[in-house]
C-alpha cells in the first residue's frame, strides 16, 4: 500500500503539527496542573472549567472562537501579526494552535493526576535536607512526574493528529498547509475512487493513535509504581 | 548546645502552649498519642508554623514571630528523621544518603560518608532501590540520609513507631552509637518509656499541648507521680553491658553489685546501657524464693512506700546502689508487713525487660 504524494503530504504535515501543539504546550500545561494540583486562589474552579472546555463544547465552537480571537482581525491575532508576524489563519501554525487547544485538557488532566498522587511528605524531607522549593522541583517532585507528562504528551499529540472540527472550521482544509490527515481523509471520501487513499490514511491514523495509547498506559502505570512513598 | 523553644499554636479546638529549653544530648519530648508532641517538632523544624513563638539555638534566634523572624525549613539544619522514612523512591540508597550532603553546602568528606555507613550498617544496601529495604533498613538510611546533611540539631519523631519489636531491638543500639558518637544534640519524640529511659537524659513531658514536667531522664521516669501514665511508673537503671549468653539468647548486664539478666541485647560488652523497669513487672518477697523461673532476684532494703492507691502501692527499694520501684497491692503490704528498712528480695522476670 504505497502512499500517493499527496497523502504523503497529509501524513508528514499532522506529525508536524501534532509534535508542535505538543511542545509549545506543555511548559503551559505543567503550570497549570502544578497551580490546579497545588494552588489555593480565587477563580480556581473557573480555570479548571476553562481548560476543559474544549473537551465538552463542540469542536466546530471551538474552531469558530480560535477565528474570532486568532483570525486576522481577531484582538489577538491582529496583534500577533502585527508585531510578531506569527499569523495563524489559514497556516499549518493555525493547525497547530487548534491541535494544542483541543489536547490541551488531556494533558493538563494527565500531569495533575501525577502530581495530586506525589507524597508532599517526601518534599518536607526533601526540605529538611536543605533544598530550597525550586531544587525540591527538580530533584523530587520532576523525577516523579516525569512519566505522567511524557504519558500526557503522548496523548496530546494522539488528540492532535486527529483533530478535525476545530480545525477546518479555523483554518480550513487547504492541501499542503492545513490539510492533516483527518481534513484528507474527510476530502478523499468526497470525491470518487478516493475510498482506497481514505482506507490507506486511516490503517496509519489508526496505528498512530493505537500506539500512543498503549505507550501512554505503559507510562502511567509507571508513575503509579514510582510514586509509592518507600 | 543550648535549644530554647516557646510556641503557641492552634489547630482546630487543639491549643499547644508549650516552652522548654534542652542542653544538649538526647531530649526526649515524652507523651501520649495526640498530646501535641509531632505538632511541637514540626514547629522546630519550620514545617509548621506556629501562631506565635520563639526558636533559639545557641544564641542564634531562628523563629520569632515577635520579630516577624521565620528561617524557612532548608536554611535551619536541622535533620529530620520521620516516622516513617520517606525515602526518595526514585532515586538508589546511595543517592539518598548523598541527597542532603549536595545541599549541605560545607557538605560531609567521603571519609564521614564511610563512618556513618559505617555506624548504621548500610555498607552493602548502597546499590538497592527504597522499595526493595526492610522497614529497619530503610528507617536506618533515613537515619543516615539526615546525618549527612549535617545538621547542627537531630530531630526524630518516633523513629520506631512503625517498626516491630525485632526491628525496634535491631536499630535502638544505632541510636544509641549516634547520640555516644558523634555528639549532634537530639530532640526524640516518643511514647514509648523504654525508648525515653533507653536514650534519653532530659525528659520533656508534653500532655495536651503543654508542658508537664521536664527535667533529668532519672528523675521524671523514677518519680512516682503524675507526669507518667500510673502503668507506666518505674525505675530507671543504669548499667554496663558485662557479656552475652548466646547459648540461651540472654545479656548480662552489671547494674551496682548485681549482674542482671536481660533478653539479648545488640550491644559490645562494656556498653553503658539504661534500663527501665517498669514497677508493676517487680514482685517482691520477704525470703529468698526457692525454684521460681524468674532470674533477678535482689536482695535489698525498703527505703519508703506510697499510700495506698486503687489498693496498690509502689514500693521503693535500695538494691546493691540501685532503686528499683515495685507495684503490689495494699493486700501484700499487709500480709507481709512492708515498712522502710525490712530487708527484702526484688524479683524481676527477665522476660518483662524485653524492648
Amino acid at each position: 500500500m504505497a502512499l500517493s504524494d499527496a497523502e504523503w503530504t497529509a501524513v508528514r504535515l499532522s506529525l508536524r503539527v501534532a509534535t508542535v501543539a505538543m511542545i509549545f504546550s506543555l511548559p503551559l500545561a505543567l503550570a497549570v496542573a502544578m497551580a490546579l494540583a497545588r494552588g489555593r486562589f480565587w477563580g480556581k474552579s473557573f480555570l479548571n472549567g476553562l481548560v476543559h472546555m474544549p473537551l465538552i463544547l463542540p469542536p466546530v465552537v471551538t474552531g469558530f472562537v480560535l477565528l474570532l480571537v486568532f483570525g486576522r482581525r481577531g484582538p489577538i491575532g491582529a496583534f500577533l501579526a502585527e508585531y510578531l508576524g506569527l499569523v495563524f489563519s489559514f497556516r499549518w501554525t493555525g493547525a497547530a494552535l487548534a491541535a494544542a487547544i483541543m489536547g490541551f485538557p488531556l494533558m493538563v488532566r494527565s500531569i495533575r493526576l501525577s502530581i495530586e498522587a506525589v507524597d508532599r511528605k517526601l518534599e518536607d524531607a526533601a526540605a529538611t535536607l536543605g533544598a530550597n522549593s525550586a531544587w525540591i522541583f527538580l530533584t523530587v517532585t520532576l523525577p516523579l512526574i516525569l512519566s505522567g507528562i511524557v504519558a500526557g504528551m503522548v496523548l496530546s499529540f494522539a488528540k492532535a493528529m486527529g483533530e478535525f472540527g476545530a480545525t477546518i472550521t479555523f483554518v480550513s482544509n487547504i492541501p499542503g498547509e492545513t490539510q492533516t490527515l483527518s481534513l484528507a481523509i474527510y476530502s478523499l471520501t468526497q470525491v470518487p475512487g478516493g475510498d482506497a487513499g481514505a482506507m490507506r490514511l486511516t490503517v496509519i491514523s489508526v496505528i498512530v493513535s493505537m500506539a500512543a495509547l498503549m505507550l501512554s498506559e505503559l507510562l502511567a502505570t509507571a508513575v503509579a509504581r514510582r510514586t509509592v512513598a518507600a | 548546645m543550648n535549644l530554647e523553644v516557646e510556641a503557641r499554636h492552634r489547630i482546630g479546638t487543639f491549643a499547644i502552649d508549650a516552652a522548654f529549653q534542652s542542653g544538649g544530648g538526647v531530649t526526649a519530648l515524652f507523651g501520649r498519642s495526640g498530646s501535641g508532641k509531632t505538632s511541637l517538632i514540626n514547629i522546630i523544624a519550620g514545617l509548621l508554623r506556629p501562631d506565635s513563638g520563639r526558636i533559639v539555638v545557641d544564641g542564634e534566634v531562628i523563629a520569632d514571630s515577635g520579630r516577624g523572624l521565620f528561617t524557612p525549613v532548608h536554611r535551619r539544619r536541622f535533620g529530620y528523621v520521620f516516622q516513617e522514612p520517606r525515602l526518595f523512591p526514585h532515586l538508589s540508597v546511595r543517592k539518598n544518603l548523598a541527597y542532603g550532603r549536595w545541599f549541605a553546602g560545607i557538605g560531609t568528606s567521603p571519609a564521614e560518608f564511610a563512618k556513618i555507613v559505617e555506624m548504621l550498617g548500610v555498607g552493602n544496601l548502597l546499590d538497592r532501590r527504597p522499595e526493595t529495604l526492610s522497614g529497619g533498613e530503610r528507617q536506618r538510611v533515613a537515619i543516615g540520609r539526615a546525618l549527612l546533611a549535617a545538621p547542627r540539631l537531630l530531630l526524630m519523631d518516633e523513629p520506631l513507631a512503625a517498626l516491630d519489636d525485632a526491628r525496634k531491638a535491631e536499630i535502638l543500639p544505632y541510636l544509641e552509637r549516634l547520640r555516644d558518637e558523634t555528639g549532634i544534640p537530639i530532640v526524640y519524640v516518643s511514647h514509648s518509656v523504654a525508648e525515653v529511659a533507653r536514650l534519653a537524659e532530659q525528659v520533656i513531658v508534653i500532655d495536651n499541648g503543654r508542658v508537664k514536667a521536664s527535667g533529668a531522664a532519672a528523675a521524671i521516669l523514677g518519680q512516682a507521680t503524675a507526669h507518667l501514665p500510673r502503668r507506666e511508673t518505674g525505675a530507671l537503671i543504669e548499667g554496663l553491658v558485662e557479656r552475652h549468653d548466646s547459648a540461651h539468647g540472654l545479656t548480662l548486664v552489671r547494674a551496682g553489685e548485681y549482674l542482671l539478666h536481660v533478653p539479648h541485647l545488640f550491644a559490645p560488652p562494656g556498653h553503658p546501657l539504661r534500663l527501665y523497669i517498669a514497677a508493676r513487672d517487680v514482685m517482691l518477697a520477704t525470703t529468698r524464693p526457692q525454684g521460681i523461673s524468674a532470674l533477678n532476684i535482689l536482695p535489698g532494703t525498703i527505703v519508703d512506700l506510697t499510700p495506698a492507691h486503687e489498693g496498690s502501692v509502689d514500693v521503693r527499694i535500695a538494691c546493691g546502689g540501685n532503686l528499683v520501684l515495685a507495684r503490689i497491692t495494699a493486700l501484700s503490704r499487709e500480709t507481709l508487713e512492708l515498712e522502710p528498712g525490712k530487708a527484702v528480695h526484688a524479683i524481676i522476670k527477665t522476660v518483662a525487660l524485653d524492648y
